[in-house]
Order: structure tokens, then C-alpha cells, then sequence
């Protein structure tokens, strides 16, 4: 397993090994899917929609729909525009969505298919919505097309109508149907009025009921992304994905914005809970959440023992990765490597602020990184842990590391994407899984007279 | 024989454009009929919910993405390189190293496109070189949507790594938008093995009298090995497989070889033929998924081989493996006899995966490929009769002469024609004369069609890939992908047939079937209402 990789470490500018990201049109898609009856749209050849209906089928075992404006040689050459149209006329005819998410691939986009003045063409029928987002492959990654289509709804739906609707929008980011369910259970106990977009779960984890049912119940409805415009303010998390479409409901509707880590840890939970319960105006954090939270830091003292001063490799998408080094750190494990695919030098220096509050120093930060280099790195000095998506396993299976699997994608595993990593529960579940894959090598490796039933 | 033709009532919803188009890819089976002709490999209708890919996809990631020796770089954005990474569960050993575990991109970037990206590829194969101290066998680049567009000469770049290097360098100019699925990428991987791989080790000695190469096996679940098992306990010498664990150097000695068996025709019968023109190697159509079609492939290669000793070993084989399996057969068969399924995948397997159903007594009512031709549905013969248009046009067809100094053959011209009767010889007659009479062929199914073929025929199972796997599933139809088998497998030969139907038996009888409908759906909870009301 990766045999080949040598511990000498070459710079390199141009060779991508083993990437840690993937292209932005995955993210449109699963932005997309967080919208009621919305079909998601890939304008280029079908290659890049099957690619990413695969993935999000293979990480959240649920269908994902979506269709292509099938491109061959002529459309190339000649334009998308007669593809576009007949595509967006097929799929309104066909699959019946209320609406169209449009996002461009590194094919239309290199030959400078104009989507907007497409779409101008096309008539859409009475009821129905079609938005676009550009998505060039060769910029960022997913994460970024995940926002860039955030912000194609909000510029083609998103309208202040002068009556503020009272109500707090939250933007969760890039999230399991698990992780969207936690922090809508905590907005709901600490009273919060509130929009959340986009909201893939009742889409991404829909009950298996005996029909097939194209549009389950779940997604963010149009109506309420429309009035997100009214809201009071947005309640976002994860700075690196919610930036954007913070600052494209501000530009548009005034709407003003609070930008929070992602929830995961204590004291991001904290976070978000006083936010919450601020906005709310409940004027103080309901006992229920204490008790959560009690129980939490219960079980970390419990279980110190088994994970404090272990050294772990945290990789994946931005928000995640910080939100999960956050965590470690509470536990009093130390990050060593903590690296991620997609540019950004907020991951850097907000990586960088964290660490220092708690003095860690000899840790390796790294984003627009690849987990060719992780290895490498494992390679001259070894962690205990490693904590990120399924593409990992090769270098956990190669030197014999455990691995806690958190991100996207996780391929190889099932139930994840129902269970939180976020809230205080998310934590929960998160140091269960440290703390028993850690008792697990324990008890896997050692000797049989050293085998113990009790801790 | 009253037929039922469900075609206008699959396709009743579609406007009448769309009815137009979709129409001519479904037919009835009829073998009265000797006139029907299915539409197969033209454009997707955009819009509709194909579960086609594309040209990279079936030039990397099918042929070329298998091979353990060769580094393999996608030129282009992330993307493709990222999904095309370990995804088709195409195993491989090497006790040195296997290349294929690692995904090379050249990450291309705006500027790159704007600018031109070859100067990031020649870099990217510096660095790979000074990265690894294990030199590949040989560097494939392979290039992505945008960079055919933006014109980089990736070929420029291949001849001068090469002549820098000293390390084969070869180009596959498979941007996603060539042709129309992912066939033409198979196409484009096979012309350049074609050109560049087989036969250029010259000095490699002729291979035994009793060898084969392995063609279109890719060693999905570990089918080839155990294809591989097989051959070699009759005593066949496998030379090299195209392309599952498959290696760089071991092609270029397929020239040796006696015979060349083809699996998946859809995907190298170009090969097959090519090789015979220049070598005079015959190919022989074979099937080692199902337990029939297993022993039908080993007795034709008997027969073509022709000698009492191996004959007798093939016998031998034959019968220690049925042995092995009687009692899962006949329990397979009392479980599954009756059954009904449809099956949708790529490219030959729909067919080949019938008669493994077959073996069990399931029927199956309907069947298409994803991205055939139509002499995949309708056997080799037609190939003169298909019109080209200009989406395969794109697509180079080379022509190949017999070598001078290799080219060989091992039957007498008598013994060919003989044998040509008896077997698929240099041909394959396709997946319709093996359907039964009043079932239905659809190319390039798509979602709302699995959905009404779902609702008409109300199958038992529903053999796809993972992308519509879940729909059917929901839907309360048991669903096993046929493209990665689940993580289980393999299927192929003897055992690999039982372990399929265990596999059916075990995902047709778990409990939860059966707790779909829960027990408040079929008795009233309506007791404590009336109470309130007082009614008691």
C-alpha cells in the first residue's frame, strides 16, 4: 500500500499527488440538493455529473439527481446555448422541479458559454426558477463551488421586500444531513426564528418508504430563500465557505452577518449556542444544553487517559478541519499536521491563531496541500491518529495508523452522514469514536496475557 | 405469440421530440423478426438523466487507469484525476509497488488555462521522476475537457519527456467531450496500446504453445485473478491481461501469445482485431461470468487448441470445480428459480450477467447497455451496416498490417473454418439472441426510463451502478451494482457464479424487506380516540 512513496520530500509546483479537494461543480451540486425540488444542472459534457452523482451517492448512500447538458464535440466548438436550452426544456418536462440550479463546468466555462444571457432566452414556465452559478473546475475547489452556488440562489432569489420577517438565516455550511438535523434541534431548543440554506437533510438522508420519490420533503423552499432577504442577519459558520455568501446577501438585501466557526468542539459550541441564544433573545442558554454540554467534558475527563498527548494528522475541507483541530486540542491531544486541499490563507492563519492559544508550536499547517506530502511527512515522524475523509485509508493502512473518518467524501463506510460531528452531541460521538478506535488498536495489538476486560 | 410492447408505454411521457429521439433505442426481442435494429452509441438527449460518462472516463479511467507499472497523469483541473482515483475497484498486485494507488493531476489553474497549461505538465513529469525513486515502466498522460480546448500539445510534451528520459511517454488527447460515452475513450486508449505497447518487446521469446492474452478484463473485485486461477490450473499460459492488474511490461509481450480471449468486446474488440491483422492471432470470444458460459469459454478453447492432454485437463478442472459447487447450486437455484430482474450496466456485462442469472433459473425482462454500439446488442455481423456520424467520427480509427517478421497463425486454414461454426471465432453475436423472445433492449437507459420499466415490470431485482442503485431501493426493489459489485465479488468462473447468488439470496431475504410497511399501516391505532370521545 503506497509503497512507492519515499520519505525524501521534493517541492513540487505542478504535480498534484493524491489530492485532498475536488472541483467546485461537486459542491454546487450538493448546495443544490439542499433545495426543495431543485434539480441540480451541469452545463458541459456528462462525464462531470456522473463523476459527482457517484461521489454523493457513494458518501451519503441516497440517490442524487442531477442531468447534463450532455455536451459532444460540436457543442464545444459551437457553443452550449442550443444545449442549454433544450436541456432546461427537457428536464422542466421530465422531472417536474420547481427549479434549476445551473452551474458551469471547466469545459463551458473556458469557452465562455455566457449562462446569464443564455438563461435570457429560455422561457421558463409560470411558478418555475431557474438560478446559475459559475463554477470553473480550475479555481478553488469543491468547497468553493459549494458557496458560488449559495450565492447564485441568493443573486437570483433573494429579495428585501421592506417587511422584515423577523426571523435569523442561518448558513450552515458544508454539512452532513446529521450535522444539518443537530443544529437545527439546538436553533429549535434555544428558540431561534430562523431560514436555514441550504438544508440538505430530509433530501440527503430521505426515509426509505416503499416509493421513489425524486424531491423528498427536505430542502430549503424557495419562498424561503427569497425571503432570506428579510431576515434580521445571518448566523453563518465556517468562515472559509460562508464568506461569500454572507457578503452577496449583504451586497444585495443589507442583511447583516455574524461569521462563527463550525460548531465542532466545546468552545465552538459555546459559540454557537451564545449566538443563538443571543439572537433569540431568550436571555439565557437553556438547562437542557448545560446538561449536554456537562456531560461532554464528563466524558472527557473519563476517558483523558486514552487519547491526552497522542499526536494526530486532521485533514479535509477548511471549516471541518479547524473545527475538528479545536476539538483535538480540547482533549489535549496535540495536531501535528493539520493540512488542507483547498487555497486559503485564512485556514493558515486562523489554523495558526488556534494553536497558539493553546502553545502548541511543532505543528505542520499547511492548505492547498495534498495527502501525498501528509505522507511523507508521517513518513519521517509518525502521528497516532489520523482524522479526515476516506482517502486516507491507503496511508493509515500503510503505516499502520488509525483513522477516525470525518469530511467528505467517506466512501467506505455507512450511517456517518445521519450521525453529528456538530453540538455538543457531535462531540459526543466524535471522542467516542477517538477514544474506542484508540482501546480497539489497544486491544487488536497487544499481547494475550495483556488482553483486560475492564478500564 | 401475443408480444407485449411496452416501448410506447415506457416513453408515453416524454414530449413528442424526445419520444422521437428516445424511441429507436428500445426494442422488443423478437427472433421472427430479423429486421429490428436498436439505435445505440449517439448523443444523450441533454436534459435527460443519462448515467453515461465520458470520454476520459473510459480512456483513463476503464483502460488505462488499471496498469500497475505505468504512471498515469491526468492534465487538467482536479476533478477528473480525484474521481477517477481507485473508484472502480480494478485490484492489482505488485510486490514493487503499484502506481495506479496514486492519483497524478497537474491541478490545473486559471492562469494555466488562460496561459497555456504544457509547461505545468513537462514540470509535473520532472517532478514525478525526481519525486519517486522507482522509475514507471512508462508515463501515460491523459488530458481533461479544458485542455483540448485550450490547445496544449500534450503530444509535443510526451516526445520530448520521452527522448529526455529514456522512459516510453505516450499522449491520450480523451477530453471529456470526444464522442458521445465513454466508449470512444476506450477507443482512444486501445489505438495508442495498439501503436506504442503490444509488441514492442521484440526480444521476448515466444510465450508457451498454450497461452492467451486476457482482453477486456479489469479485474473488478478480483474477477481477472480468478479468471487467471482457472486458466492456469488447465495449464494455460496467461501472458498479460488488458488491463486488470495488468502491466506495461507484460503487454508489450502480447504479441506472443497463441490466442487472445475477449471479454468485454466493447471495450477492445478493436485490439482483438487489430492483433489479428498484424499478428494473426485469433481472438476468441469468451464469458467467465456464469457457470455455463464458463465452461462453454473453456471448451472452446479446448477445441481451438486441439490437444487430447490439455483436453482432458480442462475436463479435469471443469469437473473439480462443479464439484465443489453442486450443493450451492442446487440450493441457488430453489431459492432464486423464478425470479425476475433487469439489468442496466456498461458494456458487455449486461449480456454476460444474463446468463449468470440464467444458471439460477432467474429471468430477466429487461436489459441495456450504457454506452454499446450496436453490434454489442446485435451481434459482430452488423458492424459493415452501421452509419458513423460525426460524434465517432472524432474518433480515430487506425488501421494496422500484418508484421513482417511476427505475424503468425496457429490454425490451418481448414481447422479455422471448422472451428469458426462450432464457436465465436474472431466474432460475438451480441446480447439480443441470447434474450428471450417479448423482452425488452434499451440503450442508454436513463433515470425516468429505469423508473417506468421499475413500474411495468415490477422486477425482483434491479442490477445497475450506484447512481440509480438507491432510487430502486427506495423504491423497495433489491439493487446490487454490477459495475463494483458492492465490495464483494468476484463473480467470475465457478465459485464467483455462487458467490453472486448468495449475495442475491442474502440481499433478497434480509428482514428488512419486510419492515417497510410498519405494523400501525396495516392494523387501525384508532382504540384510544374513541375512548376520548367517549363512543365506549
Amino acid at each position: 500500500m503506497l509503497d512507492l512513496t519515499p520519505n525524501e520530500c521534493v517541492e513540487r509546483e505542478a504535480l498534484r499527488i493524491n489530492p485532498c479537494k475536488t472541483c467546485q461543480p461537486v459542491g454546487a451540486v450538493y448546495a443544490a440538493l439542499g433545495v426543495h425540488r431543485c434539480m441540480p444542472y451541469s452545463h458541459g459534457s456528462q462525464g462531470c455529473i456522473s463523476y459527482h452523482r457517484t461521489v454523493l451517492s457513494r458518501h451519503f448512500k441516497e440517490p442524487a439527481p442531477a442531468v447534463s447538458s450532455s455536451f459532444t464535440e460540436g457543442a464545444s466548438v459551437f457553443g452550449g446555448g442550443s444545449n442549454l436550452k433544450t436541456g432546461v426544456k427537457n428536464v422542466f418536462e421530465i422531472y417536474k422541479p420547481d427549479i434549476i440550479a445551473i452551474h458551469t463546468t471547466c469545459l463551458s466555462e473556458t469557452i465562455g458559454d455566457d449562462i446569464r444571457s443564455i438563461i435570457q432566452d429560455i422561457e421558463v414556465p409560470d411558478g418555475k426558477y431557474l438560478v446559475h452559478a459559475n463554477t470553473p473546475s480550475y479555481v478553488g475547489s469543491h468547497v468553493y463551488g459549494y458557496y458560488n452556488m449559495m450565492c447564485g440562489f441568493i443573486n437570483y432569489l433573494s429579495e428585501s421586500t421592506g417587511v422584515p420577517n423577523g426571523k435569523v438565516a442561518i448558513f450552515p455550511g458544508w454539512m452532513n444531513p446529521g450535522d444539518l438535523v443537530e443544529i437545527k434541534r439546538l436553533a429549535d431548543i434555544c428558540g431561534l426564528k430562523y431560514i436555514m440554506f441550504p438544508d440538505q437533510s430530509g433530501v440527503m438522508d430521505a426515509p426509505l418508504l416503499g416509493t421513489y420519490e425524486m424531491y423528498p420533503e427536505g430542502g430549503t423552499r424557495i419562498s424561503e430563500i427569497k425571503d432570506l432577504g428579510n431576515c434580521r442577519c445571518v448566523l453563518a459558520l465556517g468562515e472559509m465557505i460562508s464568506a461569500e455568501p454572507c457578503f452577496a446577501l449583504e451586497r444585495k438585501c443589507k442583511v447583516p452577518h455574524k461569521m462563527i466557526p463550525y460548531p465542532i468542539g466545546v468552545e465552538n459550541t459555546d459559540e454557537f449556542v451564545m449566538q443563538t441564544v443571543k439572537l433569540s433573545g431568550i436571555g439565557n442558554v437553556p438547562v437542557c444544553l448545560e446538561n449536554e454540554r456537562g456531560q461532554l467534558i464528563d466524558m472527557m475527563i473519563d476517558s483523558h487517559q486514552h487519547y491526552s498527548q497522542k499526536k494526530v494528522a486532521i485533514y479535509g475541507d477548511p471549516d471541518t478541519v479547524l473545527g475538528v483541530m479545536s476539538f483535538v486540542l480540547e482533549l489535549g491531544m496535540t495536531p501535528k499536521y493539520v493540512i488542507t486541499g483547498t487555497f486559503g490563507e485564512r485556514f493558515d492563519h486562523e489554523a495558526a491563531r488556534i494553536l497558539e492559544v493553546y502553545g502548541v508550536k511543532d505543528c505542520k499547517v499547511k492548505s492547498n496541500a495534498d495527502l501525498f506530502e501528509l505522507h511523507q511527512w508521517i513518513k519521517n515522524e509518525s502521528v497516532d491518529l489520523l482524522i479526515g475523509t476516506t482517502y486516507g485509508k491507503q496511508i493509515a493502512k500503510a503505516e499502520n495508523i488509525p483513522l477516525v473518518r470525518v469530511g467528505f467524501p467517506v466512501l467506505d463506510r455507512y450511517v456517518h452522514s445521519y450521525m453529528p460531528i456538530v453540538g455538543y452531541r457531535g462531540c459526543i460521538r466524535l471522542l467516542e469514536m477517538i477514544t474506542n478506535v484508540f482501546l480497539d488498536e489497544r486491544d487488536r495489538e497487544c499481547e494475550d496475557k495483556d488482553l483486560e476486560i475492564v478500564l | 405469440m401475443n408480444m407485449v410492447i411496452p416501448r410506447e408505454e415506457i416513453l408515453a411521457k416524454y414530449d413528442p421530440r424526445v419520444f422521437k429521439n428516445r424511441k429507436e433505442h428500445i426494442i422488443t426481442v423478437d427472433s421472427n423478426d430479423p429486421n429490428s435494429q436498436i439505435t445505440a452509441n449517439s448523443r444523450a438527449v441533454p436534459g435527460i438523466m443519462t448515467h453515461r460518462g465520458c470520454c476520459y472516463a473510459g480512456c483513463k479511467g476503464v483502460v488505462l487507469g488499471p496498469l500497475k507499472d505505468v504512471l498515469v497523469i491526468t492534465h487538467g483541473p482536479i476533478g477528473c484525476g480525484f474521481y477517477s482515483w481507485g473508484t472502480r475497484r480494478n485490484k492489482a498486485y505488485d510486490p514493487n509497488g503499484v502506481w495506479f494507488q496514486y492519483c497524478f493531476s497537474t491541478d490545473v489553474q486559471e492562469p494555466d488555462i488562460v496561459f497555456g497549461g504544457d509547461k505545468k505538465l513537462r514540470k509535473a513529469i520532472d517532478e514525478a521522476l525526481a519525486t519517486f525513486k522507482v522509475r514507471p515502466k512508462a508515463i501515460m498522460i491523459c488530458s481533461t475537457c479544458p485542455i483540448g480546448l485550450i490547445g496544449d500539445d500534450i503530444h509535443a510534451v510526451a516526445a520530448k519527456a520521452e527522448a529526455d528520459y529514456g522512459i516510453p511517454c505516450m499522449a491520450f488527447s480523451c477530453e471529456g467531450y470526444k464522442g458521445v460515452s465513454q466508449s470512444g475513450g476506450h477507443h482512444i486508449a486501445n489505438n495508442t496500446i495498439m501503436r506504442r505497447v503490444i509488441g514492442s518487446n521484440i526480444e521476448a521469446p515466444q510465450a508457451s504453445r498454450y497461452s492467451v492474452n486476457l482482453l477486456g478484463e479489469y479485474n473488478i473485485g478480483g474477477d481477472g485473478w480468478e479468471v487467471e486461477r482457472i486458466l492456469e490450473r488447465c495449464g494455460i499460459e496467461v501472458v498479460s491481461i488488458f488491463t486488470g492488474d495488468g502491466s506495461f511490461e507484460k503487454i508489450q509481450k502480447a504479441h506472443t501469445a497463441t490466442l487472445n480471449l475477449v471479454q468485454c468486446h466493447r471495450s477492445i474488440n478493436y485490439i482483438a482485431e487489430m492483433m489479428k491483422t498484424k499478428y494473426g492471432i485469433d481472438w476468441l470470444k469468451v464469458n467467465f461470468i456464469g457457470i455455463k458460459s464458463t465452461i462453454k469459454s473453456l471448451h472452446d478453447i479446448a477445441d481451438y487448441f486441439d490437444d487430447p492432454v490439455l483436453t482432458k485437463r480442462i475436463e479435469d478442472v471443469i469437473e473439480d470445480e462443479m464439484e465443489d459447487i453442486a450443493d450451492d447450486i442446487v440450493y441457488l437455484r430453489s431459492m432464486l428459480e423464478g425470479k425476475t430482474a433487469v439489468i442496466y450496466v456498461g458494456g458487455s456485462r449486461s449480456h454476460h450477467y444474463q446468463l449468470l442469472m440464467r444458471d439460477f433459473g432467474i429471468k430477466c425482462v429487461a436489459a441495456g447497455y450504457e454506452f454499446a454500439h450496436r453490434d454489442d446488442y446485435e451481434g459482430r455481423d452488423v458492424i459493415p451496416t452501421i452509419k458513423g456520424d460525426a460524434d465517432n467520427k472524432n474518433i480515430e480509427s487506425i488501421t494496422v498490417k500484418p508484421d513482417p517478421d511476427l505475424y503468425k497463425t496457429f490454425l490451418t486454414e481448414a481447422r479455422y473454418k471448422e472451428l469458426k461454426e462450432k464457436m465465436e471465432l474472431d466474432d460475438y453475436a451480441g446480447m439480443i439472441p441470447d434474450m428471450d423472445n417479448g423482452s425488452i433492449v434499451i440503450d442508454d437507459m436513463n433515470e425516468f426510463e429505469s423508473e417506468e420499466i421499475m413500474r411495468i415490470f415490477k422486477p425482483d431485482m434491479f442490477f445497475s451502478g450506484i447512481k440509480d442503485k438507491y432510487m430502486f431501493e427506495k423504491s423497495g426493489v433489491y439493487s446490487r451494482q454490477l459495475h463494483s459489485y458492492d465490495y464483494s465479488g468476484p463473480y467470475s468462473g465457478f465459485a464467483g457464479a455462487c458467490k453472486f447468488g448468495h449475495d442475491l439470496v442474502m440481499g433478497l431475504t434480509i428482514p428488512a424487506w419486510k419492515l417497510i410497511v410498519p405494523k400501525w399501516k396495516k392494523e387501525s391505532v384508532l382504540e384510544a380516540s374513541f375512548e376520548k370521545k367517549g363512543v365506549l
